[in-house]
């Protein structure tokens, strides 16, 4: 009986350790003093003193944080007003548009680059972060319209029926009231969003002009080349800062209790009521 | 009275996703059809002429054995997926609460690592006298180096990797709703471990399963960068096909009627998977 329950948990913990082991290598190797990875020249750390001199790289981590938090935010309105409008309006082209706004991610992203690529040179935007932006803005919408609209969809319409009634605008209703009850699934969108935004690669490659590198672009271009052991180091520092980020969002859902169940789901909104 | 102020401001508020989506999402679309059937100008550009000779040229046999070898490889990669994912995520729901938020959280932590850093591992293990190579030959199991780097089997142990999260995720979300007491009934019952997962569990997480499989097969026809940079030049999928008439040989209209075949395929995949699953939303995808 006992091996019965043990055997799957020995599974689960070995695919896990798979899962490490590629970006365990890459963080080994970043410290390697030797130029070639196969041979371990002892401890050393040139290479991240070599990165922090690649002022092209850091431009283009910075590139990339801009056009993460600025498709991020673009996307965050566009996807929580339209969520908003979805639930309220009585249009009858609504279910047409919100699958077509959903459709960049559920088409490859190899034809959302070709498309976005033909087409922003059709309608002459000269290629850049403003196309960078746009692109990825469209593939940015649908992980906040989706959670933002389950979560609105879930939400006691008679909170805001009763703000309504009590005198409210409808603007301080949503304001005052939806928004904040939403916050939760707008925030875990934009999260989300943004994480595929700062790796986005594939569409990235298609809108990007001729001096606007991404990271994950510059990346792809140093791998299909040569590759320097400069690459483990600036990789290491991005798995040190995604190990940052889940340990604080570990942090802040866990410390107050109870505010993390009423993000989670809607059922404590409806206590609230009575 | 009331109802239409807030009918009026609901319109108000889906207005810019409304001009958006239009303008970009199905403006370039609709205009990526209207390539697909336009000539290719003498040296640069598109001139707006109707032509089928865009779709004819993809029955030329070199592109139709990249569609082929795309599609094979797509279907290794997602049999794979399968058999590494499937378990996984029907184990990881028998976990207590307190195991299944841990392991959820070691799950994430490679999810949200770039693509390029782990694809970048593979690179150091498949490397002719990399990881692997070393580890074989000082147990004496190869002499040679194996050189997997540039092979068709390093494709498709990255495409695995790659992919094989978004499987557990959504044969997860699925098993997380299976109540393991019907399990126990049909084993009450007399039904063999083999026949009470087949006929029970197998059947209760099948939208999990097929919505994994769209999330896998989708995508791996696309990733060319995996096939770009773990595959050298040697595999050639749909996507570097694209990606090369666009930068390099600049046929646009042919790079946009690959892109509709492309499109039909993953069309007629969704709707097979409606079909067979019943369920409109793809599981786990969010």
């Amino acid at each position: 009986m006992k091996n019965r329950t043990k055997l799957p948990n020995i599974y689960l913990g070995v695919i896990l350790a798979l899962l490490y082991v590629p970006i365990l290598l890459v963080v080994f190797y970043s410290f390697n003093e030797s130029k070639i990875s196969s041979v371990w020249g002892g401890f050393s750390l040139k290479w991240y003193e070599a990165l922090f001199r690649d002022k092209a790289l850091f431009k283009a981590l910075g590139n990339s944080l801009i056009l993460g938090s600025a498709s991020c935010l673009c996307a965050a309105v566009i996807g929580t007003l339209g969520a908003y409008g979805m639930t309220k309006a009585r249009l009858r082209t609504k279910g047409a548009v919100e699958y077509i706004s959903t459709l960049p991610i559920m088409i490859p992203e190899i034809i959302l680059g070709m498309v976005f690529m033909a087409f922003f040179s059709l309608i002459g935007i000269p290629f850049g972060m403003g196309t960078l932006v746009l692109a990825h803005t469209a593939f940015c919408i649908p992980y906040i319209f989706m959670l933002v609209k389950a979560r609105l969809v879930g939400m006691d319409p008679s909170l805001a029926e009763a703000a309504l009634d009590l005198g409210a605008s409808p603007q301080r209703v949503f304001f005052d009231i939806t928004l904040p009850l939403v916050a939760p699934a707008i925030l875990s969108g934009m999260l989300l969003a943004f994480a595929m935004s700062i790796d986005d690669v594939i569409i990235s490659v298609f809108v990007t002009g001729v001096d606007t590198n991404t990271l994950p672009v510059k990346i792809y271009t140093q791998l299909k080349t040569g590759v320097t052991p400069e690459i483990n180091a600036l990789c290491t520092l991005l798995f040190g800062a995604v190990l940052v980020l889940c340990g604080l969002a570990v942090w802040l859902g866990r410390t107050p209790k109870n505010k993390q169940a009423a993000g989670e789901n809607p059922q404590p909104a409806k206590n609230n009521r009575r | 009275m009331k109802k239409k102020r807030k009918a009026r401001g609901g319109a108000l508020a889906v207005l810019p996703l409304y001009i958006f989506t239009l303008a970009f999402v199905a403006g370039p679309l609709v205009y990526m059809l209207a390539l697909s059937f336009m000539t290719r100008a003498e040296t640069w550009g598109v001139v707006p002429a109707f032509t089928l000779r865009n779709y004819q040229d993809i029955f030329q046999p070199v592109y139709l054995a990249t569609f082929w070898e795309s599609l094979k490889l797509a279907a290794v990669s997602t049999v794979l997926v399968i058999a590494i994912g499937y378990p996984f995520g029907y184990f990881m729901a028998k976990l207590t609460a307190k195991w299944k938020k841990r392991t959820m959280m070691l799950l994430m932590i490679p999810f949200w690592t770039s693509s390029l850093l782990r694809l970048y591992g593979w690179i150091i293990i498949f490397r002719a006298g990399g990881v692997l190579d070393s580890i074989l030959s000082s147990l004496h199991i190869t002499e040679e180096p194996l050189k997997l780097l540039y092979t068709y089997p390093a494709v498709v142990v990255g495409m695995v990797y790659a992919l094989v999260p978004f499987m557990i995720f959504s044969v997860y979300s699925s098993a997380e709703k299976l109540d393991f007491s019907l399990v126990e009934a049909a084993r009450d019952l007399g039904a063999t471990p083999f026949q009470a997962f087949r006929t029970v569990s197998l059947k209760l997480t099948l939208p999990g399963l097929l919505s994994g499989v769209i999330l896998t097969f989708v995508p791996s026809m696309g990733l060319f960068f995996i096939a770009d940079i773990l595959g050298g030049n040697k595999v050639v999928l749909v996507g570097n096909l694209i990606q090369e008439q666009l930068m390099k040989a600049h046929n646009w209209p042919f790079a946009a009627a690959l892109s509709v075949a492309l499109l039909l395929i993953t069309t007629l995949l969704l709707f097979l998977y409606r079909r067979l699953s019943g369920v409109k939303e793809l599981e786990g995808l969010v």
